[in-house]
């Protein structure tokens, strides 16, 4: 393995790594407002214990999730050390406000954990609430970054530096609003329907129990809209991609030749030394629809770029795929709850939704993965799209394939003690508990 | 004073507060492995009650060093992860498996096996934590990294060299292992005292002020030995750290709180050594930062010649101004929440 190679498998899985707890983060922090909220409304117990299990799980996540971040933030000068001499100037904005998003999300975290009976009411919900708003800040400045990588504007590039720079308009840059929206709404899409599913499992097995009716009823009034609004906000990044990073584009879609009217491709396994795409199901003027909402446009295909800026075809397309078929049966699901809603009928009572339910579980979590996959490796073969490559970014520093491997199973270990933990606190029925506290 | 200035005095002052806060929370850890004695379960259970609530929030002091670093000063960010990789690496598993050793600890079994298991991880972790920032404190401070950046500007000719160098030589010697211990001590010494604060009942803060008074002797036997080291290992550090008109009043000023904190330990004025004892703290890490001034990276880096251009350190000093806003009111609200009603809301 080169050492380019660990280095870019080393900083992927770490990002994979981190990205599951700042989601829950994102997310699980608003269940809990809501759980809390309705206890104190409406007085049902029930809702207070389910406020204080998620508190449990968000304990546990959140502590990960902080020092996973904290390796992050050095890895970003440990393995790219070209990258953040570049444009450390430029990006360190959010990443500063950032910083300051992550103190109060921490400080009214630890309130909100530990000041159950220390504080009034009223407040104890307020740091919940605080919890909720600063974590999606955090996400909101960081993706702001990733952004800048993606579209960088907001300076002059001179002989191989950066100068005349305008952090401001770097922070503003065309990627931004797109991405960030988006990840956003996959945070509370992926969280609602990760936790909907545990507890239509368990309603599946036991048909009456309150506790897990209350908590599904919470999980889904998260996750529907988000991913009913995910194929929205979906389609805007697609067309900043279009726009922006045209070999990215082609690459999702597997389109190596520069067509009008390009069709949009359903599955299919793009072959990149035959520069075509076989097995895939081809939707007419697709693409072009979608991308440039007009079915004449003009769509380049990678043919149109040198060989050595093609990013990895296949991985991107695939991922692509996943993406957009999860966000598909996401958000028909979300439609479905809603019709079973707006006519009145109890969701628990169909169980065929709760076993759709069950396995949409895990897919907001793997759409994320694929998602940030399909951007990062999309940008390929830039760092900085453009502008810097990848190979110059890296460190001098060799035998980097021991951290990679260090930490590859650090974290394996890691994952597995957190799914262990978090069945013991969260998913084990109240009545069902033994010697935790 | 140039904004330049500024902004790495910023970085200084959260330099410090994390050493005072966070710095504590991994000394708590050392006092889990050193719990002994009749109380060893109930000194463990205050130690583990001391940090819940507030470690992550402390954590973020290094998240801001971090930030601002490679904010306002790129090319030292750049430079030092390349310079001290191995040292950084190291210290970022020990930071992962302490914090997550912790909460493990916290949330698993209640058994007895499992917990010494976690209780052990998290104690490893918080002493080897540490003595890795430490020793790579005193790899700057030494020039060490200034040396490895050269062997490497000058073209990777010897590898071999280079490893050795990058690699051991500059993180790993007396004098660093000596910063490393200092780090250790006083991180232990700051916790000791700040539980005896916390302790509700006699016997356990005796517990604790006989750590913080051994601890405290260890510390004060580092300062002295540190110096001597660098005297015959890096003669410029310790001739900046000395050779200055305000070099004497300095060190004495800096003895005067130490031996504060250590009388008011020894007559139980608790509240006041809480006071003394992350003054002294603070005061050893502003004098390394004085003493390498105008330089980041001793002879490579000043200040000036590292900064980005003006426009990103204005707006990063107008964003800490602004967080600091949100930031300081509610670290107050926190400690007010927790540590107020028995300490009367000293902060730390
Ligand atoms: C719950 C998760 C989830 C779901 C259901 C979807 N996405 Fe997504 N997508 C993400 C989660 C995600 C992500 C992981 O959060 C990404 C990575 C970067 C980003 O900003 O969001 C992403 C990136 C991303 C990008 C690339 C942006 C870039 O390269 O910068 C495009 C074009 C889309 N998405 C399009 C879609 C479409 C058309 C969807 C329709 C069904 C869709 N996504 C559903
Ligand atoms: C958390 C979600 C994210 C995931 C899962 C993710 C995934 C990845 C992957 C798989 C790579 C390796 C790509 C390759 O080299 O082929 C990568 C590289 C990288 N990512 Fe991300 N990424 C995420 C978010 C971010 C964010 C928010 C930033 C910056 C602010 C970022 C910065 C980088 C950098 C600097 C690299 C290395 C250079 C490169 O390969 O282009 N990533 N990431
Ligand atoms: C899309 C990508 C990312 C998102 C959405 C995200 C979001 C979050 C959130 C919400 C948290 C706090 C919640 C928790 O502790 O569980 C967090 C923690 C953290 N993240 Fe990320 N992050 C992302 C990528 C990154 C990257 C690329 C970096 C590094 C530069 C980073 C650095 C950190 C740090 C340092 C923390 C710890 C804060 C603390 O101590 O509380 N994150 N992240």
């Amino acid at each position: 393995m080169s050492n380019l190679l660990a280095a870019r498998s080393q900083m992927g899985m770490s990002l994979a790594f981190h990205i599951i707890f700042a989601v829950v983060g994102i997310g699980l922090p608003v269940l809990m407002v809501i759980a809390e909220w309705r206890w104190r409304s409406t007085g049902d117990a029930i809702y207070l214990d389910l406020a204080k299990r998620w508190a449990k799980g968000a304990a546990i996540l959140f502590a990960v999730g902080a020092v996973s971040g904290t390796v992050l933030s050095f890895e970003l000068g440990l393995l790219w050390p070209g990258f953040m001499r570049y444009a450390g100037a430029i990006i360190g904005m959010p990443f500063s406000l950032e910083g300051f998003a992550f103190f109060t999300e921490a400080i009214f975290l630890g309130v909100y954990l530990y000041g159950w009976d220390r504080i009034s009411p009223r407040a104890h919900l307020a740091s919940g609430v605080l919890v909720a708003v600063s974590g999606a800040a955090s996400a909101v400045f960081v993706v702001t970054a990733n952004a800048w990588m993606n579209t960088p504007v907001g300076f002059r590039a001179v002989n191989g530096g950066l100068v005349d720079i305008d952090p401001i308009a770097a922070m503003l840059n065309p990627a931004a609003f797109p991405e960030t929206l988006h990840m956003v709404l996959a945070a509370y899409a992926a969280t609602g329907f990760a936790v909907a599913g545990v507890h239509a499992l368990f309603i599946l097995r036991a048909p009456h129990s309150a506790f897990h009716k209350h908590a599904l009823g919470i999980a889904l009034l998260v996750g529907v809209p988000a991913a009913i609004l995910q194929p929205l906000s979906g389609d805007i990044c697609a067309r900043y991609v279009a726009r922006w990073q045209p070999a990215k584009l082609a690459a999702m879609e597997g389109q190596f030749k520069t067509v009008a009217g390009a069709p949009l491709r359903v599955g299919g396994l793009p072959n990149e030394s035959a520069r075509e795409t076989p097995f895939a199901i081809e939707i007419p003027r697709g693409l072009s629809l979608l991308a440039y909402h007009d079915p004449r446009a003009v769509v380049r295909g990678l043919e149109a770029f040198p060989r050595d800026q093609w990013p990895p075809v296949l991985g991107v397309h695939l991922s692509f795929q996943v993406m957009v078929g999860i966000g598909s049966y996401l958000a028909l699901l979300g439609l479905w709850v809603v019709a079973r809603r707006v006519g009145k009928k109890e969701i628990a009572d169909s169980r065929w939704l709760l076993r759709a339910l069950v396995l949409a579980a895990p897919m907001g979590f793997i759409a994320i993965e694929a998602g940030w996959t399909l951007t990062e490796l999309g940008r390929q073969p830039w760092i900085v799209y453009g502008l810097v490559r990848t190979r110059d970014a890296v460190t001098p520093i060799p035998g980097l394939i021991i951290p990679f491997l260090g930490f590859t199973a650090l974290y394996v270990v890691l994952g597995a003690v957190v799914v262990s933990l978090l069945y013991r606190q969260m998913v084990k029925s109240p009545d069902a508990r033994e010697d935790s506290v | 004073m140039t904004i330049a200035v500024a902004m790495a005095g910023v970085i200084v002052v959260a330099l410090i507060a994390y050493a005072v806060t966070g710095g504590a929370d991994f000394g708590g850890g050392v006092w889990d492995f050193l719990a002994s004695g009749p109380r060893r379960a109930a000194q463990r259970k205050l130690v583990a009650d001391a940090i819940a609530p507030i470690w992550e929030a402390n954590h973020v002091w290094l998240i801001i060093v971090i930030v601002l670093l490679f904010s306002c000063f790129p090319r030292v960010y750049a430079d030092l992860s390349i310079a001290l990789n191995v040292p950084l690496s190291l210290m970022l598993a020990g930071i992962v498996l302490r914090g997550s050793a912790f909460i493990f600890r916290a949330y698993d079994s209640k058994r007895g096996p499992v917990q010494e298991r976690w209780s052990r991880i998290f104690a490893l972790a918080s002493i080897i934590t540490p003595l890795l920032l430490g020793a790579s404190i005193g790899a700057i401070a030494s020039g060490g990294v200034t040396q490895s950046l050269n062997l490497l500007d000058r073209g990777a000719s010897n590898m071999g060299e280079l490893m050795m160098q990058i690699g051991i030589r500059s993180w790993m010697n007396p004098l660093t292992l000596a910063v490393g211990l200092l780090t250790l001590a006083a991180f232990s010494w700051l916790a000791a005292v700040y539980l005896c604060v916390e302790a509700k009942d006699d016997a356990l803060r005796d517990d604790f002020r006989t750590r913080a008074l051994w601890s405290l002797a260890a510390l004060a036997a580092l300062m002295i030995l540190t110096p001597t080291l660098a005297r015959a290992q890096a003669e410029r550090l310790f001739s900046e750290l000395m050779g200055q008109w305000w070099s004497a009043p300095y060190v004495a000023l800096t003895v005067i709180v130490a031996l504060l904190a250590a009388w008011a330990l020894w007559s139980r004025r608790f509240a006041l050594a809480r006071l003394a004892a992350p003054a002294v703290v603070a005061l050893v890490l502003a004098g390394w930062a004085l003493a390498q001034y105008p330089y980041l990276i001793p002879n490579r880096w000043t200040i000036d010649a590292a900064a980005a251009p003006p426009i990103t350190l204005e707006l990063v000093l107008g964003a800490v101004m602004l967080g600091s806003l949100v930031l300081f009111p509610s670290l107050f609200y926190l400690m007010k929440v927790f540590k107020g009603q028995r300490s009367g809301g000293v902060g730390g």
